[in-house]
């Protein structure tokens, strides 16, 4: 009896052992890649199959949605957990994450295996590898380019009824903006204009307050309008430009076009707000991330014949866009560097970069970009290509959180709940962002 | 063999079965000792999960430390966090939202509890039933309650304004219930008190039900009318349950955030920002964990003295 019970006991253990093994070698060849879950992340899942057959080295995925992206995050940065290999985190977080130590440094990796920033658009580098802004200090790979852009109603621009009612009340063609005031002019038009027999609306902006979103949107009314960060000849110093006057006509015009022509209801909206507000035949024109538009354009009640894309509309100082997107890091806390090097080292290559456009995602390669078939390789990447040439970026401080939620509050503040006015609103920013600065020892 | 005989059995080959020393051991304890013994591993984790992060916060409270730069200097900043948090605007903002928040919500809900529970009290048929389907808010998680309010209100497919517009005529799609600064509070104060109404009524229940009948038969016998039987018999008699859930009541809902934050993120601007989502903001956003630190002990010492004078003045009724 105590002869069976041992050589039963023997053959579980020699069995265990036998399980453990492989898994143990798979564990020790397996990388962790955490992003935000959205169209782009399926994308990534797909291409990255490609690395695994390469390298033999096993893909897992962490994505969390965008509302609580930051949280989830900055959470697992600042508590120097390991859960992420790979990171591929906000393009403000990379001052924070790269002071603090969460991200490696990846000059000397780019420079041993000659990965060249050069060979990536200029301000997808600026935006998401460097830190300081504008020197050769790399902590990210550029990975998935975006800035905002809009989408519109493609067949209801082209209704003949349609067209011939807005041309006799403005005296030129309905056709995609190319000025702000000619983008509200056509949203006024729209606005519960009953069409197929239910009322639509003008436009879709972000108004989201608890993250990052309505300072996303108001930023393309404001860039345009000559608002500024700060002097660019002092840094931080931020009054006159922060709040100069015509920074206060850039809100005033955010806060007219929110008033005007949206939809009721949307005072806490952001991307998916706006995808379903879109896709739901709701609002003839929304303004989203690029990242969004190849989903879009596949959609089968709002795609295909029926969506345009344009990118945002000049205003009267200038003609910029909110830049988004992101830079791959790898986080400095992982078991698995060597690996993750590695997979920075294979998503450099131009193949994995051509492949990486292919499959929905948005290369800052060069070699992608400049492509002469790029600006016809989708219906809305002539758009995208024109967007990243005039983006530009909110604070990447270390601070950027405290920048960005005072931002959030004063803009919600006066475009959505209309306390104060537009000046008052932007001084009082203004006082934000100093305290900021002031507590971090920069003025 | 009895019952009894079995026991004493096992109990004298248990003993046998213990090895000296650790008989000798066991019975050398006194019985505060084995009290202690019993009840070390509930104060442990009580010290663990409660003192030390109250402790450690009081102890951040008074430094510049932030969470998300584990790199810089830690300075002791003294008083400074609390000076600055009692002059912040934005906190006496949320403060006033909080007490607009837990005025209103605590109002309703002890009238509407009451007037409930006394409806249910009156044992009509069915009064089980019905007493079942008004606790249902009660037992959904506020998740779920902010998330389909906030449909609800939605002004163009919602509920809540197609309601309001057959019995107003107010078209619909004129108003929003959680984007308009006038009506956001009011939004959040009608989802609270629908959720937390049955609560308050299941408290006061028990109050009316603890009123001994014999009372009752006494007034009628002295031709009381049933107006003051209500007055002088049935309120003063469960006014301590009322007082009961007034306090439960008003320390859930001084901290009240996740209904809040599902349904407007404080929001038109900062209309509902009540104080702990300000703090949530501050502490977990922005990362300004020493600044945090104070508000949230500002916060817990505010709960726990208002707590202790309704307290001493619930104790004062109760022994009237």
């Amino acid at each position: 009896m105590d002869k069976q019970v041992a050589r039963i006991a023997g053959i579980a253990a020699a069995m265990m052992t036998l399980s453990l093994a492989p898994s143990a070698q798979a564990q020790s060849k397996q990388l962790t890649l955490c992003w935000a879950a959205w169209d782009p992340a399926n994308a990534l899942v797909e291409l990255s199959k490609d690395f695994t057959t390469k390298t033999g080295i096993a893909m897992k995925f962490e994505f969390v949605p965008w509302t609580s992206f930051a949280d989830r995050f900055l959470n697992e940065l600042n508590s120097k957990g390991k859960l992420c290999d790979l990171l591929i985190g906000d393009s403000q977080w990379i001052g924070g994450s790269a002071e603090n130590g969460h991200y490696l440094k990846l000059n000397d990796f780019f420079d041993k295996n000659g990965i060249s920033m050069k060979d990536f658009m200029p301000a997808t580098v600026t935006g998401y590898s460097e830190w300081p802004k504008n020197t050769p200090n790399y902590y990210a790979l550029p990975a998935m380019g975006d800035a905002v852009g809009w989408t519109y109603r493609k067949d209801w621009f082209s209704r003949p009824e349609i067209r011939k009612e807005f041309k006799e009340k403005h005296n030129r063609e309905l056709a995609p903006p190319k000025t702000l005031d000619e983008l509200k002019e056509i949203a006024q038009f729209f606005q519960r204009r009953v069409i197929d027999g239910k009322t639509v609306y003008g436009a879709y902006v972000y108004t989201e307050r608890g993250s990052e979103g309505i300072t996303m949107g108001v930023t393309n009314a404001l860039y345009n309008y000559g608002f500024q960060y700060e002097n660019p000849k002092k840094p931080y110093e931020m009054r006159g430009f922060v709040n100069s006057p015509d920074a206060v006509k850039g809100l005033e015009f955010y806060k007219s076009l929110y008033d005007c022509c949206t939809a009721p209801g949307l005072t806490n909206a952001y991307m998916q707000e706006g995808l379903d507000a879109f896709k739901s035949g709701q609002v003839a024109m929304q303004m989203n991330w690029f990242a969004f538009f190849p989903g879009l354009y596949k959609d089968p009640n709002v795609g295909g014949e029926k969506i345009g894309f344009f990118a945002n509309p000049a205003g009267p100082k200038g003609r910029f866009t909110q830049l988004g997107g992101q830079g791959i890091s790898v986080v400095s806390y992982s078991n698995h560097r060597a690996e993750a090097l590695q997979y920075i080292k294979w998503f450099a290559q131009p193949e994995a970069q051509k492949r990486w456009w292919a499959l929905g995602g948005y290369s800052c390669h060069k070699s992608v970009l400049n492509d002469p078939g790029f600006p016809k390789s989708a219906p809305f990447a002539q758009d995208f290509l024109t967007s990243m040439g005039m983006v530009k970026d909110f604070w990447a401080e270390p601070s950027y959180a405290q920048l960005l939620l005072s931002m959030q509050k004063r803009i919600h503040d006066y475009v959505v709940a209309g306390k104060g006015t537009a000046k008052e609103a932007l001084d009082a920013l203004v006082v934000d962002w100093e305290k900021v600065f002031k507590e971090d020892g920069k003025i | 063999m009895s019952e009894s005989a079995v026991t004493v059995n096992i109990v004298e080959r248990a003993a046998r079965a213990t090895p000296d020393a650790v008989a000798q051991r066991v019975r050398g304890l006194s019985d505060r000792a084995i009290a202690w013994l019993f009840i070390s591993p509930a104060i442990l984790l009580l010290l663990a999960i409660n003192i030390f992060p109250l402790v450690w916060t009081i102890r951040l409270s008074f430094t510049n430390f932030r969470a998300n730069r584990p790199n810089a200097k830690i300075l002791g900043v003294g008083i400074g966090n609390y000076v600055s948090v009692l002059n912040d605007p934005d906190v006496w903002a949320a403060m006033q939202s909080t007490a607009h928040f837990l005025f209103w919500t605590i109002l309703l809900q002890t009238v509407l509890g009451f007037a409930l529970a006394w409806l249910v009290d009156r044992r009509f048929r069915s009064h089980g039933f019905w007493t079942t389907v008004i606790l249902v808010p009660m037992m959904l998680s506020p998740a779920v309650v902010g998330n389909f309010w906030t449909f609800l209100y939605q002004p163009q497919i919602g509920l809540w304004n197609y309601a309001v517009q057959f019995l107003t005529g107010v078209p619909a799609a004129s108003f929003s219930m959680i984007g308009s600064v006038k009506l956001a509070p009011w939004a959040i104060v009608v989802v609270d008190t629908w959720m937390w109404t049955p609560y308050v009524m299941l408290i006061c229940l028990a109050g009316l039900r603890s009123i001994p009948g014999y009372i009752y038969e006494a007034a009628e016998v002295d031709r009381a009318s049933p107006w003051r039987q209500f007055w002088t018999i049935t309120v003063p008699m469960a006014l301590p349950f009322i007082m009961l859930a007034v306090l439960f009541r008003g320390i859930e809902n001084f901290k009240m955030f996740d209904m809040v934050n599902l349904l407007t993120n404080g929001g038109p601007g900062s209309t509902t920002e009540v104080a702990s989502i300000t703090l949530k903001r501050e502490a977990f956003e922005k990362w300004r964990t020493g600044y945090s630190s104070a508000f949230a002990i500002i916060l817990f010492v505010t709960v726990f003295g208002l707590a202790n004078i309704y307290v001493k003045a619930l104790n004062r009724v109760k022994s009237r």
